[in-house]
């Protein structure tokens, strides 16, 4: 409860800082010159530590253990999608997500993803989502520390989704580090082709990122089906 | 015999038409490109090695036909369209082509061995623009939707955007474009993307 009160105070303060922006352009992001320093931090980070960590991984661990390691923290993490899906009254969905920590943990041995196999399709929620679901605003975008895009009701998310993880829960705290680190290693490692397209592709890495970002977050609200925007609204091609 | 000749060659067609309407479908239509192009994919040692030459050249034979460049860069460009000259328009559906093969390149050299679905069309015959919704399977990761905006024209169905997990291209290329234009002009914008294009070339080779 004390980390959510601790990440309010720093929203909160986030926003005082940023009332005094007044360059931003689009109307999602009113903290764009905050968000822009926060991203160019990130992708700091990025270069020095986490993008090499991810590279070396990749080159010295056949793909096969790798699959191994990405399916091991999904199915961790599979618990928490199902209490969401379940908070999101989806109980095929959420009973799906249970039958598979069950099915990959006993006949996967935690390793092994044959739950999709088996047609349980692997779903990806969070609190955020969640919040979504409820009709919660997503509110100004923000870009997080660390933890890169977001917005303030996923900001909030994420910190019940920290709550719930259960890589927090483990006391031993060498293992504890061991698991972050291991997780956050083999995430970046899955996303080295993305990356790598997005790189090439973005004429502004910054927007680009964003946009994506809320696209995609409304897009997994409502799961993949989201009500279709008319693009030809503003179709100057057709005039 | 004669009976049976008649309704055989009726039935033919009847068929015919039918048949014809179906290959046409434009679901049917990107599965049939995607299966071909996975096909050559996985049997190409040198695209899975990332040989950007042969990868390029499979996209711009195979895929482009099916994509409308013009719309799709008169959408991302929003009401600046109209604002461009006709020069102007031409130079930058040449870049932002340019810029789009590169990327999917990119993507199909990261292809793996990943599953992808075609949905059945949820549509009216009639429908002249469409969603087919596709899906990218891996193991241990949710399923990446990978949905395609078509219109029907005289040549056929002709892509005119691509969401990726409903991330669309399109609109996710707008804003970057009305900031530039916003800044430094229609101009501006075309030098941007021409620059883009050639540090990627000179990257690659």
């Amino acid at each position: 409860m004390r980390t959510w009160k601790r990440y309010a105070a720093a929203l909160a303060m986030v926003a005082t800082l940023a009332g005094c922006a007044t360059t931003a352009t689009n109307p999602n992001d009113p903290l764009e010159p905050f968000n822009r320093a926060m991203f160019q931090f990130n992708e700091g980070l990025d270069n020095v530590l986490l993008k090499p960590a991810g590279e070396a991984y990749r080159a010295a661990i056949p793909d096969l253990v790798r699959t191994g390691v990405t399916n091991f923290f999904s199915n961790i993490e599979d618990l928490w999608i199902g209490a969401n899906n379940l908070l999101q009254g989806k109980v095929e969905e959420g009973l799906t997500d249970f039958m598979r920590v069950l099915v990959n943990t006993f006949f996967g041995f935690t390793v092994l993803d044959i739950a999709s196999d088996a047609g349980m399709t692997k779903h990806g929620e969070d609190f955020g989502q969640t919040l979504g679901r409820w009709g919660v605003g997503s509110g100004p975008y923000l870009v997080l520390p660390i933890f890169g895009p977001s917005t303030f009701r996923d900001g909030v998310g994420l910190a019940v989704d920290f709550r719930a993880d259960p890589v927090v829960q483990v006391d031993h705290v060498p293992t504890r580090n061991t698991l972050y680190t291991g997780r956050v290693v083999s995430d970046r490692a899955n996303l080295l082709d993305a990356s790598r397209i997005l790189e090439e592709a973005a004429l502004d890495k910054y927007i680009f990122v964003r946009d994506s970002y809320l696209q995609r977050r409304r897009s997994l609200i409502y799961d993949g089906n989201p009500p279709r925007e008319a693009l030809t609204a503003n179709d100057e091609s057709r005039r | 015999m004669r009976t049976l000749l008649l309704s055989l060659s009726l039935a033919l067609l009847l068929a015919a038409p039918l048949g014809y309407a179906q290959e046409n479908a434009p679901d049917v239509l990107v599965k049939n490109i995607t299966m071909e192009v996975i096909g050559i994919v996985k049997q190409d040692k040198d695209i899975q090695a990332g040989n950007s030459k042969k990868i390029s050249g499979l996209v711009e034979q195979k895929i482009l036909p099916h994509f409308n460049f013009t719309r799709m860069t008169a959408l991302a460009m929003g009401p600046n369209w109209r604002k461009a000259t006709p020069e102007q328009q031409q130079a930058l559906v040449n870049e932002f082509r340019t810029l789009l093969v590169r990327t999917y390149s990119t993507a199909l050299s990261a292809y793996r061995n990943q599953v992808i679905e075609v949905k059945p069309l949820r549509a009216k015959p009639d429908d002249a623009d469409v969603m087919v919704r596709s899906e990218v399977k891996q193991s241990g990761t949710e399923p990446v939707t990978l949905d395609y905006s078509m219109e029907k024209t005289p040549n056929g169905w002709k892509v005119y955007d691509v969401a990726v997990g409903g991330v669309s291209l399109v609109t996710t290329y707008r804003d970057a474009f009305a900031n530039e234009v916003r800044n430094v002009g229609v101009d501006g914008l075309i030098k941007a993307l021409a620059e883009k294009n050639r540090q990627l070339e000179t990257k690659r080779s």
